[in-house]
């Protein structure tokens, strides 16, 4: 039966949001881990998402997202004087990852909001095919 | 008088399973609600309806003047409805046209509409009960 699709779609849809979730934890939670090489900081992380196509053509319906891969942020990383710091380099640099936080809050509600999104789907779905199997009774 | 059960159902057969594969159609939407370069697609239920209970539906199609040709409706016309692309009210700089708002609207309208059809159809089988019990 075709319903049973829909567990799919959701469920690749839940999992799609919860690396995107993911992501998110590990840029935030990495927002001030300075180096004193900037090809060595912390680069922030984003997902690629593609949609997984079924079958082909005009009428091929889409079968949910998939994560591609993850890219990293390659904008340069910003340079902070700090000749306290144990980590600067020989000028008295370090070299702060290029995470901007309040880009990635915004990115960690609009996440959340997609992956309860998709738990409303797979639950209305469900209630739908238990109401289907209880026809006749 | 013997009954035919497809006949005896009527319209809501063929409706109840349009309603289970738009399900699938806005669930898809919702799950690519931020895949970049998605675009939302849907069913047109009046259409897709006239179209699996046998009705000519009012749209334009090539005249078939010979037996060889192929006819437009038999291209489209089969066990798949024909799904369309929505129209974006606002499309998102990444080429996404899903509207998550009109998205879970239309998915709630599909549902309750879903449970409706569930309704006669098993009022019907009710009837049968009704008839074939004689209680």
């Amino acid at each position: 039966m075709s319903s049973f699709k829909i567990f799919d779609v959701a469920g690749s849809g839940m999992s799609a949001q919860s690396v995107r979730l993911n992501t998110t934890a590990s840029n935030l939670a990495n927002a001030d881990s300075v180096s004193g090489d900037p090809n060595q900081v912390y680069k922030a992380k984003h997902p690629l998402f593609e949609a997984l196509r079924a079958g082909s053509g005009v009428n091929a319906a889409s079968a949910g997202v998939s994560v591609r891969g993850i890219t990293e942020n390659q904008t340069p990383p910003s340079a902070r004087y700090e000749p306290g710091n144990p980590l600067a380099d020989s000028n008295g640099y370090v070299y702060a990852p290029n995470v901007n936080t309040v880009e990635e809050m915004v990115d960690m509600i609009s996440a959340s909001r997609s992956y309860q999104n998709n738990v409303e789907v797979m639950n209305t779905a469900k209630d739908m095919m238990i109401a289907t199997l209880k026809l006749g009774q | 008088m013997p009954v035919n059960l497809d006949s005896y159902l009527g319209v809501h057969a063929a409706a109840l399973k349009l309603r289970s594969q738009r399900t699938e159609v806005l669930a898809a939407n919702i799950a690519n609600a931020d895949t970049p370069n998605y675009q939302a697609r849907d069913i047109d239920f009046k259409s897709a309806l006239a179209a699996a209970s046998g009705a000519k539906d009012s749209g334009v199609h090539l005249a078939t003047t010979s037996a060889g040709h192929i006819g437009t409706n038999s291209v489209s016309g089969g066990a798949a409805p024909e799904l369309k692309y929505r129209t974006p009210l606002a499309p998102s700089l990444d080429g996404n046209t899903v509207d998550a708002q009109l998205e879970q609207a239309a998915f709630a309208e599909n549902t309750v509409h879903y449970q409706a059809t569930l309704t006669f159809v098993s009022a019907k089988f009710r009837a049968l009960m009704t008839a074939i019990t004689g209680q």
